[in-house]
Formats: C-alpha cells, sequence, structure tokens
C-alpha cells in the first residue's frame, strides 16, 4: 500500500464537547497504518493544546498530556493556524511544546508544532491525501 | 470477572482489564500471571513498570510498536524488539503487560 | 425580578455569550461556565463583550482548560461550585443560553 497524505483538522475546544479526544484517538490508532500524518489546529481546536490544563475539578479526563506521545507515533507535523490563535488572544506560549525524537539523529528533540498562516495552511490541505474533520 | 487481590475484590472488563486503574496494586499483576501459569522475573516487571510510567506520562497505553521503540530507548536495544517482548508476555506485550499494570486495552488493539 | 443568564458555548463557535450580554438588565448576572470561560482571555476578540459586564467564571472549567489567573482580564468574578449555587440563590430565576 502507498503511502497516503493524511490531515486531521482540529476545530473544537476540548471537554465541552467529545470530537478532541475522539480525533486524538483515532490519530492514535490510525498511525499504526504507517501513513504521512498530520495534524491542523484551528479555530477554536488550538485550545486543544493550552498548557497547564487541570481537570481535576471537573470530573473528565485530563487528554492533553497525550499530545506529548505524538511524537512516538511518529506524528511530527502539527500545524497551528496563526490566525486562530491571535483571534483568541494566545501565542504559541501559551500552547504545549511538542516535540519529537528523531531516531536517524541520535534522539535529538525536534519542534513538532509550525506556526502557520491561514493562507499557508490553505496550501498544507491542497497537498494532502485524504482529510478527516472533527 | 472480578479478581481477588490481597483480599480486595476488585472489578475487570470482559477481557480482563482492570475496571479501575487506581484500584492496581502489584498484587494484580501477580494473581493476573498465575492465571496465565506466568512467573513474573525482574524483566517483566521492567515492561509493567515502564507501562505504568508510560501512562502516567502521556494518559495512555502505548501501540505495540511504540512500545518497543521505547522500551529499546530506555531499556537497551536489546531488549526493545517484538522478539524479546513476546518472549516475556506470550499474549502479546501491548495486550497481556497492559494488562497486568492494570492499564486499558492500548489504543488501538482490536 | 433579577435573572442568573449561565452560557456554556465557546463565545467563538457560538453567540450565546454575545446573546446573553445584550439580555443582561440591571441587577441582572452573566455566569460563564464550561466552553464559554474562554471568553474571559485577554487579547481574545469575545473579551470585549464580557468586559465591564460583571461577568462570573466557574474555577473548575477554567483550570481544566488551563487558563492561569494572568490570563484572564480584570474585573472578572471567579467561583467555585458553592459559589454558583450562590448565584442561582442570589437571583429570582435562571436563564441557559445553550
Amino acid at each position: 500500500m502507498a503511502t497516503k497524505k493524511f490531515m486531521y483538522v482540529n476545530r473544537r475546544a476540548p471537554y465541552g464537547t467529545i470530537y478532541a479526544w475522539e480525533a486524538l484517538e483515532v490519530v492514535l490508532i490510525g498511525a499504526a497504518f504507517e501513513q504521512d500524518v498530520s495534524l491542523a489546529f484551528v479555530d477554536d481546536g488550538v485550545f486543544q493544546l493550552m498548557k497547564g490544563q487541570d481537570t481535576s475539578g471537573i470530573d473528565m479526563k485530563n487528554f492533553s498530556p497525550t499530545y506529548s506521545a505524538l511524537g512516538d507515533y511518529e506524528v511530527t507535523k502539527i500545524y497551528v493556524e496563526k490566525e486562530s490563535l491571535e483571534e483568541r488572544g494566545l501565542t504559541l506560549d501559551d500552547l504545549q511544546h511538542l516535540v519529537w525524537e528523531d531516531e536517524d539523529d541520535d534522539w535529538a528533540e525536534k519542534d513538532s508544532i509550525r506556526l502557520v498562516s491561514r493562507a499557508e495552511l490553505a496550501e498544507v490541505f491542497a497537498g494532502q491525501d485524504v482529510m478527516f474533520n472533527f | 470477572m472480578p479478581i481477588e487481590v490481597d483480599g480486595k475484590v476488585l472489578e475487570t472488563d470482559e477481557e480482563g482489564y482492570l475496571a479501575n486503574i487506581n484500584d492496581w496494586v502489584p498484587g494484580v499483576a501477580e494473581v493476573m500471571a498465575k492465571e496465565d501459569d506466568l512467573e513474573l522475573t525482574d524483566e517483566h516487571w521492567d515492561i509493567i513498570n515502564f507501562l505504568r510510567d508510560y501512562y502516567e506520562e502521556y494518559q495512555i497505553a502505548p501501540a505495540v510498536r511504540v512500545l518497543t521503540k521505547a522500551v529499546g530507548k530506555k531499556l537497551g536495544k536489546e531488549k526493545g524488539n517484538s522478539k524479546y517482548l513476546y518472549g516475556l508476555f506470550p499474549y502479546g506485550p501491548g495486550k497481556q503487560a497492559c494488562r497486568y499494570a492494570g492499564l486499558p486495552k492500548p489504543t488501538g488493539c482490536v | 425580578m433579577s435573572i442568573l443568564h449561565i452560557v456554556n458555548k465557546s463565545p467563538y463557535e457560538r453567540n450565546s455569550v454575545e446573546r446573553a450580554v445584550e439580555y443582561l438588565r440591571d441587577g441582572d448576572r452573566l455566569l460563564l461556565i464550561e466552553d464559554a470561560v474562554y471568553a474571559v482571555i485577554r487579547g481574545g476578540k469575545a473579551a470585549s463583550l464580557i468586559d465591564g459586564r460583571n461577568a462570573a467564571v466557574l474555577g473548575p472549567d477554567l483550570a481544566a482548560r488551563g487558563i492561569a489567573e494572568e490570563k484572564m482580564i480584570d474585573g472578572i468574578e471567579v467561583v467555585d461550585y458553592a459559589g454558583f449555587v450562590d448565584l442561582v440563590e442570589a437571583c429570582d430565576k435562571t436563564q441557559s443560553w445553550l
């Protein structure tokens, strides 16, 4: 099977709906098929990556640490849309620092998050084979 | 089927995974291994503890491929291969070891 | 007759916060819970909707979403679940903007 480019587009905030967690599970399951996987965080989706989430007061699973495992699953391209962040009063500093370890480069840590404009992300979308929307 | 560990009855799901991860004590692994006729060695415990640490950090049980790679990095290349891991856990390192460790079934395992 | 207006939807996805604010009368209170708490982030477009409106926000929902105190605009009252109940009691009725 030839490798395809899969893009998962996340546009919902975590916790208020089940979309964010479902997307993450699908990505982790899909990663077993060794495709070329990318994630994009657009609109309220950027809230999924906020630092310092603590769900102990709302009796829900805090799945924000799971994003740090994406690198282990060879998901190394995580696009965050700049306009969505700015509109919400956020910068990259408000988000978790996600990295992946390059096995071929003595496990060097490399940044997974790529801050892109809406126009740039549209170009990335155009280059994908399959889009999944959450 | 609930299991009895240290005099306490712990709920499990239909596949034998602990219903509540917080119920886990080392005795859980011992009891489950005994049911599988398996003697737990230090090598088994390395993997079980590794899985518990992984869950603690990332809130998921890793897929076998991820486990294999991560074990190789943490415990040495000679242990980071499926032959070694299946040798320890013949029912599958993902499923069996995760069950002993009290974790849910690995995401992506069917 | 005072009303406690409760909103639980993100102000960036729905117009519930905006509409609730438009319905606020003197003596009414606005309480943001769940995804509506994102409205309190300073520098965010939605913050202007609730600025100066004596809004209350549910603390556990802020914490869950990683919104620290210093990220919030001024003049927001952070309440816990007991404070939520106090607000319900203090107003004559509640209106949930779903």
